[in-house]
């Protein structure tokens, strides 16, 4: 299992980079991963899409459509990317904690 | 391990003994300079042993700024293949009709030599140019070096993916529009909905100049664009007698096998009921020097096709019967913005285009878009008719 290591503190996470357990996520977790998906500084909004991805995992268990994201939180997926510049997949959903997306490529 | 140090490959190298190309070979003739080649060779080997894949599914890599072009994959076995332990795919958006300089491959394989396996499939169903497998550190340092060389990645995911074309006007005398012209404008128009991945699920646009479909977009383009012609046929009928003269039996070979059967010839002229015609390509492309599609050319515009992997496979169906060759792009970017729209409200997640529309129905997809039906939607007449019954008509009392 690799280890992610930031701040002194250890995560274990899959071989994308992904919290392996999604139950132990907090704020500073978010921070954390930052620094690996080119996220600096987090805004009011990059805690916008995180708050509602999260929220919509722990309903749900799973992430919500790209469509969905920006409806629930009024940004363009332009602006998405220009807060997470990995992507709202790979990025965001990594900041919030859930575990990889799937999905068919 | 076989005696030359080389693991031993003996289910796959049955697969070399067959009369066609194979990728078996191929990846041996890799093997200088490219330590991941035995390692593919030895867990696809092993793959066919067990019967069972050894590439885990659904690796979430990729460059910033940007949410496809890059498949993840990881072997479930790394200690024992080290060097496939990451094998991601590269997708890169192929130049319209597949037309380099050999200076544009040496320069693309040199990229992928520095920083991949150099293997490459040349090119992808979706029509990219494919590099396959390289390790999560080496992304963005390719992707640096493609852009700088003028190349930029293809779709993936839930994206429109890379459009492709026919060779079109380039090569051929049948294209009734220029698909590669076509095929680059969407390209550089949607450049954000095939970087950044917006929809319920992939979208395909293939461009193909005439019905001959040299592209397959009938089979599988969410949104098929294929030549044709209004008038009638063009017709040498000096040519077509020395067809006739040169050994071509016309009766059996060419009329015979016309869908419609609505050619004559009687041992000297060849007649044909153009109103007839269904545009199949059969009689011109057995004589292609006496007829020609006709002067009138532009396109027909299909909708809904897909292979089979959540539903079984749909061949595309007619969404407008013709636009002529000079109003193509404009009214294809016009059709686009009202059927993703509608695709973007009502579609599930991964439900093709085709898939939707055959859950709502044609009648009310068509109302969505604002297109009138056409008798050209049906694919065969008195078969398999779409049927529009208003709510209004069956209530009255009939």
């Amino acid at each position: 299992m690799p280890v992610f290591e930031v701040h002194g503190k250890q995560y274990e996470v899959d071989e994308d980079g992904f919290l392996e357990n999604p139950e132990i996520w907090n704020e500073d977790v978010a921070r954390d991963f930052a620094t690996t998906e080119g996220v600096e500084g987090l805004t009011d909004g990059h805690w916008k899409v995180i708050n509602y991805l999260r929220s919509y995992y722990l309903q749900y268990g799973i992430a919500p459509m790209i469509r969905k994201l920006c409806k629930e939180t009024g940004f363009k997926l332009n602006e998405i990317y220009d807060m997470f510049p990995s992507g709202p997949a790979k990025g965001a959903c990594k900041l919030a904690g859930l575990p990889k997306p799937t999905g068919c490529v | 391990m076989a005696d030359n140090g080389k693991p031993k490959t003996e289910l796959l190298d049955q697969l070399e003994t067959g009369p066609w190309p194979s990728f078996v070979t191929e990846i041996k003739k890799a093997r200088e300079g490219s330590p991941v080649c035995d390692d593919l060779l030895g867990q696809l080997e092993l793959s066919y042993q067990e019967k069972k894949g050894h590439w885990k599914h659904g690796g979430i890599v990729g460059v910033l700024g940007y949410g496809g072009g890059v498949i993840g994959r990881y072997s479930d076995i790394p200690e024992q293949f080290p060097n496939v332990a990451h094998f991601h795919t590269i997708r890169v958006n192929q130049p319209s009709g597949w037309f380099y300089t050999s200076d544009a491959i040496r320069t693309l394989c040199d990229i992928w030599e520095r920083h991949g396996s150099g293997l490459t499939n040349m090119h992808g169903s979706t029509g990219d140019i494919i590099f396959l497998g390289t390790r999560t550190n080496e992304l963005e340092p390719t992707f640096k070096e493609l852009t700088e060389a003028g190349f930029d990645l293809g779709g993936s995911g839930s994206s429109m993916r890379t459009p492709s074309c026919c060779l079109g006007q380039a090569r051929c005398e049948w294209a009734c529009y220029d698909s590669m012209k076509l095929c680059y404008d969407l390209t550089m128009a949607y450049q954000d909905e095939l970087h950044r991945p917006p929809f319920p699920y992939k979208f395909k646009i293939k461009c193909a100049a005439c019905p001959n479909d040299c592209v397959a977009s009938i089979a599988r383009a969410d949104l098929s664009i294929i030549g044709t012609w209004k008038d009638d046929i063009q017709q040498d009928d000096a040519a077509v007698a020395a067809y006739a003269a040169g050994g071509l039996n016309i009766q059996k070979d060419v009329c015979d096998r016309c869908p419609t059967r609505c050619m004559d010839w009687d041992g000297a002229t060849l007649t044909i009921n153009n109103r007839e015609c269904v545009r199949c390509m059969h009689c011109i492309n057995a004589m292609p020097k006496a007829l020609a599609p006709g002067k009138e050319r532009g396109a027909t515009i299909l909708i809904g096709s897909k292979a089979p992997i959540v539903q079984g496979a749909l061949l595309s169906s007619v969404l407008i019967p013709f636009i002529p060759a000079d109003e193509l792009l404009e009214t294809v970017k016009e059709l686009i913005g009202r059927v993703w729209e509608f695709w973007d409200e009502y579609g599930k997640n991964r439900e093709r285009i085709g898939e939707l529309i055959q859950r709502v129905g044609m009648a009310n997809f068509l109302d969505a878009i604002g297109l009138d039906p056409a008798p050209e939607m049906i694919s065969a007449p008195r078969d398999n008719p779409y049927v529009f019954f208003q709510t209004k008509s069956e209530s009255n009392g009939n």
